[in-house]
């Protein structure tokens, strides 16, 4: 009777967009509870719900899990998302983290002064295109459709929300990038994923400008 | 013929000392290269051995590894410090990213401008003691044992003692609402390898000074 994983965050891409594209890769139904208050955040710490006081939190198998990486760790590893041996499951962390890191970049954009934002912009498609997508060019030169041991993971996963990220900013960002882009048309068209990226889904817009005053208010 | 892992990286704490304290915790025997000039970190960026360009790196069990988090895991796997089944390395991996986050705190305020670092050192004694600290110390109540999972040496209780004793060398008294911490600290420090990892002349390295800041951020440029 444990019933779907239910997600606590804010009506938002965030910190919960990565757990939302594994669950839904892994083809796990999920509700979302969203907190659209100060009060609503409150309520969940003062029930004790939240470890740290924070979200995202995900509640899974009778857990009231917290820490992003712990909870998208733990759907890689029940749903066999995450490498067969230690070995693999080493190449698939250090692939995620450095994805990881070129996500905060990105997300860190939203956060600069305006007179700022331009130029940090300029800075992290530089990243982004000298730094992390060659390393998975790179890897996809071993010819295989998944990035670790011929079958999907949480990489492969978080590769493609990257791509899809990155292009909502420079839409020519694979250019250069062959690999990537055969990488993109195949893992989009996966069943689970395609449905994901279809209009409906639960997978959530860019954040608008005009939105950012009433997150900031139920964070701070 | 595997060889001991070899740790690339500052003679400085950084996010290296993560790694140093696990290593020694799980009795694995390592060396160290240390980067002392942006020269060097160039060349070794150069010569393909860093993924993304940064340190840490690790060369371990034929593998060159990047990402202080995914070179954790993997000895946390492979020295049997990681619970018994996913459900335990579920609450390892929480405790261990929250502990992160008050680490993270610690590790930066050397690098805050002077007057930020009274701001900064506040902040820090304000987490640990409201947010972070309770949370272990109603932990180890609640289950009685001297672990905080599963009644079994993990990654996370290294991970807590480097910690506490991080926080302490800053606010000395920070232990003092919490009993059960304070037994664990004195537990886990006389766990033999940790305690060996205590003891003077070990890999551990002593608490960030001047140059090693000015080291950094001279190999960084961010002066």
């Amino acid at each position: 009777m444990s019933g779907k994983p239910r997600l606590h965050y804010v009506n938002a891409r965030g910190r919960m967009e990565p757990i939302r594209w594994l669950l839904a890769a892994a083809g796990v139904e999920f509700e979302e509870a969203f907190l659209e208050t100060k009060d609503d955040l409150k309520k969940l710490q003062t029930n004790g719900d939240l470890l740290f006081q924070q979200v995202p939190m995900v509640e899974i198998d009778g857990m009231k899990m917290v820490q992003t990486r712990a909870i998208l760790s733990y759907i890689a590893g029940k749903y066999n998302l995450y490498g067969k041996d230690l070995k693999e499951r080493a190449l698939i962390d250090m692939y995620v983290e450095g994805l990881a890191d070129l996500n905060e970049l990105i997300t860190s954009n939203f956060f600069q002064p305006a007179d700022k934002k331009e130029e940090h912009l300029a800075t992290v498609m530089d990243k982004a295109t000298t730094r992390y997508f060659p390393v998975y060019e790179k890897v996809r030169g071993h010819g295989q459709d998944f990035l670790v041991g011929n079958k999907l993971s949480r990489a492969d996963v978080q590769l493609l929300e990257i791509i899809l990220l990155v292009e909502e900013s420079k839409p020519d960002i694979l250019a250069k990038f062959p690999l990537l882009q055969s990488f993109k048309a195949k893992t989009s068209n996966i069943p689970n994923i395609k449905k994901f990226l279809q209009p409906g889904s639960q997978r959530k817009l860019p954040i608008q400008e005009k939105d950012i005053p009433r997150l900031m208010q139920i964070f701070h | 013929m595997a060889g001991k892992p070899k740790l690339y990286y500052f003679d400085g704490r950084g996010k290296m000392e993560s790694i140093r304290w696990l290593l020694a915790a799980a009795g694995v025997e390592f060396e160290e290269k240390f980067v002392e000039t942006k020269e060097q970190l160039e060349k070794l960026v150069k010569d393909g051995d860093l993924l993304f360009h940064q340190l840490p790196m690790v060369e371990i069990d034929g593998m060159k590894m990047v990402q202080t988090r995914a070179i954790l895991s993997y000895i946390a796997g492979k020295y049997n410090l990681y619970g018994k089944d996913l459900k335990e390395r579920a609450l390892i991996d929480m405790y261990v990213e929250g502990i992160t986050d008050l680490m993270q705190m610690v590790m930066m305020l050397p690098f805050s401008p002077a007057e930020a670092k009274a701001k900064n050192l506040a902040s820090i004694e304000e987490k640990a003691t409201k947010r972070y600290f309770p949370v272990f110390e109603k932990v180890l109540k609640q289950h009685g044992q001297d672990f905080l999972v599963g009644n079994r040496f993990s990654w996370a209780d290294v991970q807590l003692l480097e910690v506490i004793l991080a926080v302490e060398e800053k606010i000395p008294a920070v232990l003092s609402g919490f009993p059960q911490l304070q037994a664990f600290k004195t537990k886990m420090s006389n766990v033999p390898t940790i305690k060996k990892f205590l003891q003077p002349g070990s890999a551990r390295k002593p608490p960030p000074d001047d140059n090693y800041v000015a080291t950094v951020m001279s190999i960084f440029n961010l002066n």
